[in-house]
């Protein structure tokens, strides 16, 4: 297989590459997955500017703001205030962007993509031409996601989970005309997307893996991959059939969905439908989904802790182990999203004990963390920092997790603020905290360049303290009663001492914003101007440093390097170094770990 | 202005930090330093840095507690409610354990083993005791966090009153209305088809299905005679299909006349808008209903939610333990009320689709129930409804 690789690679190099072929419409894994993080980082701006938007209109209720006014326009801010129809669709398309945009296709698009070919010994993807597509459809499902937002009846406005009716019906609110329609085209060629670029990840990764690369000595990244992979593989497939139904009750008049409704004044014949079949569907990819979110970002973890503690990752096994735990497990919880749907109790018992279940995968991967850190000789590099980060919030919101997991203790929680507390810790904190790390750390390898380190500190100081100082007050705004997705709370005698709370969080959510200005100007005047980086600047073991700084394609300019050992031969005992590539022989009478 | 000035600030504070770290760079590079290579001086303020974060963190935790945890919802007002808060505090205490002590570790840990000169870190690959423990613990705690939340969702599930007092939840956008049975204690059917303006529930009597039809059978008919006119082919198909679903209408109309219900049941029925009362320890049987989209029924000082779901009835089983006076007394807040939230998102004014509870004494709940409507009242149809309701039955 591998021959056929490498033949194939040295044919290309007698090819003449265009700026086409090369930049554009390239199928080179590394130039993809430049193109995947470039767009991630754009719709991450878009993101975040959308995320400030509504948080100005929850600190401050009502008050005008000139700049809202100069981005939204007259229509959707009168006088400066946030229009509540475009309160609704910023939430929304804020979530959509991140969840999907930003940390399925940006994070493992990127990550998956560069690190792979890298990391295993090979000299491109499985399938060059799929990577390729699956890139572009990536990038037309972005641009329709933005382009929704500047439709005459504003984008999709029903949550990102975009629940029906609301999301069948186009008279339920603005947002559910041609802003869903969009909404769900632009899906639907993301799992498209995703489903090419997973695919790819797992046949490369099951059969292309050079000379001596067992499967229990790849990195842990590359588990990350592949277990994320075949995750996505099984359950968006399942979104998408959420998504046709969805499109059919829409169009075709079905009633998949929709039973016994009157929606502004008209009585509809749909009859026998149920949207609780919608939620089943759509949390079928949704739960696994935070998991496709997660699971890279811990991969790259655990590699960064490793590298820069100069130390083994500790229990390599029971990593791998707790992964694949944490992968299976995913299937079976969904139903933890729909304690208070009227589903039976019942069921909602076996889901309470399938969710708690997963704690003890991620309670063992936070103690090998630990351990890892333990007697280190620890370089605090910008990815290590985020590294570290990423525990800290991968602890404190997995553990507001076993408090939403218990179905008793959700009647009181669910759909409040202490759920968006808890999934913006793990996703908006620890998830982006791993895409962090993996851009420290591997920029040398997608830019042939070197960050500002001390810019790195910055922006990790100021962005842990920004993001615990958003996320955390919100546990105790739900612990109060209050619901998520509310334009106002003036009207609710309840919350009005959450007034400074909410003026607290929007304070830090700007904060957090503009210390992300210093990760944008790093990482572009880096790419440009950056200092250029030497082979392998962080002194690693993996294979990927022992390919040329300069891009080529093929990756490796001679034969394709053999592996002997684990990667994490770190501050070995009869080493010189405190770091021993998994190229190295193995000593005559070294043991392999 | 001020806005004008903001933007500058940020863009001048942006630009001299982009110049900082241009000038920062250049000089490293002229004295040959490398990114990568991080100096000890950088080390070791990180790690100090990290062991202050401990402190910052814990006590940003803790001030939180102080100052915002009087928000928090007061004790629960219902039974179950009790059981869950109880839940809670067992909860509360584990996982304040874990986030404590794991954080001391992690944030230590970096202080005490960053890099030195001459040392090297020790090769510790895996340890299978130390992995056993550390499966085992979390095993057995997450099982004591499973029984006790299982037991208690259980108990929440179980209705002790044979005959609780019943009450419908009506919910659409964007607002609510509570239905109670009235003297029989039986709620009456009702369907989507019969909701018109007299009828805002579609509950099924003789009379409401019978002006439903005449209501189909009028338009049916102004329909059919408009046919007569000239008009495009697509207006009169438009039309025709238009018949034909008030046709099936109908049909599925004629069927409610046609099974076993007890149509009489929906007829002392009494609708009540804007507030809801409850009389203290009776328990309360709700049944959710949506007529367009997913809301639910949030209740959180009663620990109560439940979606309500178009084309379900859905169930949720409470009893009040504290009246609203007395949690007036309680938060020492004389305008306190008990309040019923929409929690799932509903369209543009899902914000605001809320509804007062009061919980009172039987005495006062009778006294209030006896002045509120009956529903054939409502209708418009007799004055004297009751003896009409009386005769006919």
């Amino acid at each position: 297989m591998s021959n056929v690789a490498e033949a194939h690679a040295h044919a290309h190099h007698e090819h003449h590459e265009t700026f086409v072929s090369k930049y554009i419409f390239s199928m080179d894994h590394k130039m993809i997955a430049r193109q995947f993080l470039i767009t991630a980082v754009i719709m991450g701006v878009v993101g975040m500017m959308l995320s400030i938007m509504f948080r100005l209109q929850l600190g401050w209720d009502g008050e005008s703001f000139a700049l809202l006014n100069t981005l939204l326009g007259d229509k959707w801010a009168p006088n400066g205030v946030l229009d509540k129809n475009m309160y609704m669709s910023l939430v929304t398309i804020h979530g959509t962007i991140m969840v999907f945009f930003v940390l399925t296709g940006g994070l493992s698009g990127t990550f998956s993509n560069l690190l792979i070919p890298l990391q295993i010994g090979a000299r491109d993807m499985a399938s060059g031409f799929l990577n390729m597509l699956s890139y572009w459809f990536f990038f037309v499902s972005s641009i329709i996601m933005l382009l929704s937002l500047f439709l005459e009846g504003g984008a999709a406005s029903g949550g990102w989970t975009i629940y029906p009716p609301l999301s069948a019906l186009p008279q339920a609110m603005p947002g559910s005309g041609a802003g869903m329609t969009w909404w769900l085209i632009s899906m639907a060629l993301f799992v498209i997307s995703s489903l090419l670029g997973s695919l790819n990840y797992i046949v490369t990764i099951l059969n292309l893996r050079t000379k001596g690369m067992k499967m229990t000595r790849l990195p842990l990244t590359i588990w990350a991959f592949l277990v994320t992979a075949i995750i996505g593989v099984l359950s968006f497939p399942v979104l998408l059939s959420a998504v046709v139904l969805l499109i059919m009750d829409r169009t075709m008049g079905t009633a998949f969905y929709l039973s016994d409704i009157i929606i502004a004044g008209e009585v509809l014949e749909a009859t026998g439908g149920s949207p609780i079949l919608y939620e089943h569907l759509f949390w079928f990819l949704g739960h696994p989904e935070v998991y496709i979110v997660l699971i890279p970002a811990l991969g790259i973890t655990s590699e960064v802790i490793s590298t820069s503690s100069r130390k083994p990752i500790f229990g390599y096994r029971a990593m791998i182990g707790s992964i694949c735990a944490i992968g299976f497990l995913s299937f079976i919880v969904w139903g933890h999203h729909m304690f208070v749907s009227g589903m039976s109790p019942f069921l909602g018992s076996v889901f309470v004990f399938t969710t708690l279940l997963i704690a003890i995968p991620s309670a063992v991967k936070a103690f090998n963390y630990l351990t890892t850190l333990w007697r280190g000789n620890i370089v605090f590099t910008p990815a290590m920092l985020f590294s570290i980060g990423l525990v800290s919030t991968f602890v404190s919101g997995g553990l507001t997790g076993i408090i939403l997991a218990d179905s008793a203790l959700d009647i009181t929680v669910h759909d409040t603020y202490f759920v968006v507390g808890h999934f913006h810790i793990v996703m908006g904190m620890s998830a982006i905290f791993g895409m962090f790390a993996g851009v420290y750390h591997w920029f040398p390898k997608l830019f042939g360049r070197m960050m500002n380190t001390k810019l790195g500190y910055v922006h990790f100081w100021l962005t842990i303290i920004s993001g615990y100082g958003v996320f955390f007050p919100m546990h105790f705004l739900g612990l109060a009663g209050a619901p998520r997705r509310y334009y106002s709370y003036s009207d609710y005698p309840m919350f009005e001492n959450m007034v400074d709370l909410n003026q607290f969080v929007t304070i830090f959510a700007i904060l957090g914003g503009l210390a992300q200005l210093i990760l944008l100007y790093n990482f572009f005047y880096s790419a440009m101007y950056g200092q250029k980086a030497v082979q392998n600047p962080w002194k690693s073991n993996t294979l990927e440093w022992t390919t040329p700084v300069e891009h080529i394609h093929g990756n490796w300019p001679g034969a394709i390097p053999e592996v002997k050992r684990w990667p994490y031969d770190y501050s070995k005992p009869g080493f010189e170094e405190d770091f021993v590539p998994q190229t190295v022989p193995l000593g005559p009478d070294e043991e392999e770990h | 202005m001020t806005s004008i000035f903001v933007v500058l600030i940020i863009a001048m504070a942006v630009i001299a930090i982009a110049q900082l770290s241009r000038i920062h760079q250049l000089s490293n590079n002229l004295r040959g330093k490398r990114e990568e290579d991080i100096s000890d001086t950088s080390n070791k303020v990180n790690a100090f840095l990290m062991l202050s974060s401990m402190f910052v963190y814990f006590g940003f935790v803790i001030w939180q507690m102080v100052v915002w945890g009087p928000y928090m919802l007061p004790e629960a007002a219902s039974e179950h409610g009790k059981d869950i808060d109880q839940l809670f505090a067992v909860n509360w205490f584990i996982l304040l354990t874990v986030f404590f002590g794991v954080h001391v570790l992690l944030f230590y840990f970096p202080f005490k083993y960053y890099r030195r000169k001459g040392t090297k870190a020790y090769y510790f690959t895996h340890d299978n005791k130390l992995e056993f423990i550390w499966t085992i613990v979390p095993s057995v705690t997450l099982a004591g966090i499973i029984i006790f939340g299982l037991i208690t969702w259980n108990k929440i599930q179980k209705t002790e009153d044979e005959n609780p007092l019943r009450i419908e939840l009506y919910a659409k956008q964007f607002d609510w209305t509570a239905r109670y049975t009235g003297s029989d204690n039986e709620m009456g059917n009702a369907n989507y088809l019969l909701v018109s303006g007299s009828n805002p529930l579609g509950i099924m009597t003789k009379q409401t299905i019978n002006e439903k039809l005449d209501e189909y059978a009028a338009d049916i008919a102004k329909l059919q005679a408009s046919l007569a006119n000239v008009m495009p082919d697509h207006k009169r198909e438009e039309v025709e299909d238009k018949i034909a679903v008030y046709e099936r209408f109908v049909a599925r109309i004629m069927d409610f006349n046609n099974t076993k219900r007890n149509l009489n049941a929906g007829l002392d029925d009494q609708l009540v808008k804007g507030e809801m009362h409850l009389p203290i320890g009776k328990e309360v049987e709700f049944f959710i209903r949506s007529q367009d989209v997913i809301h639910s029924a949030f209740m959180p000082h009663f620990r109560m939610q439940m979606n309500a779901v178009p084309g379900e009835i859905t169930r949720f089983v409470m009893k009040p333990t504290i009246t609203t006076e007395e949690m007036r007394i309680k938060m020492d807040d004389p305008d306190f009320n008990y309040i019923l939230l929409c929690n799932k998102i509903c369209g543009s004014a899902h914000y605001n689709m809320q509804m007062d509870v009061i919980v009172e004494s039987q005495a006062e709940y009778d006294q209030w129930m006896s002045e509120q409507k009956v529903f054939i009242a409502e209708s418009g149809n007799t004055e004297n409804s009751k003896e009409n309701k009386i005769a006919e039955l």
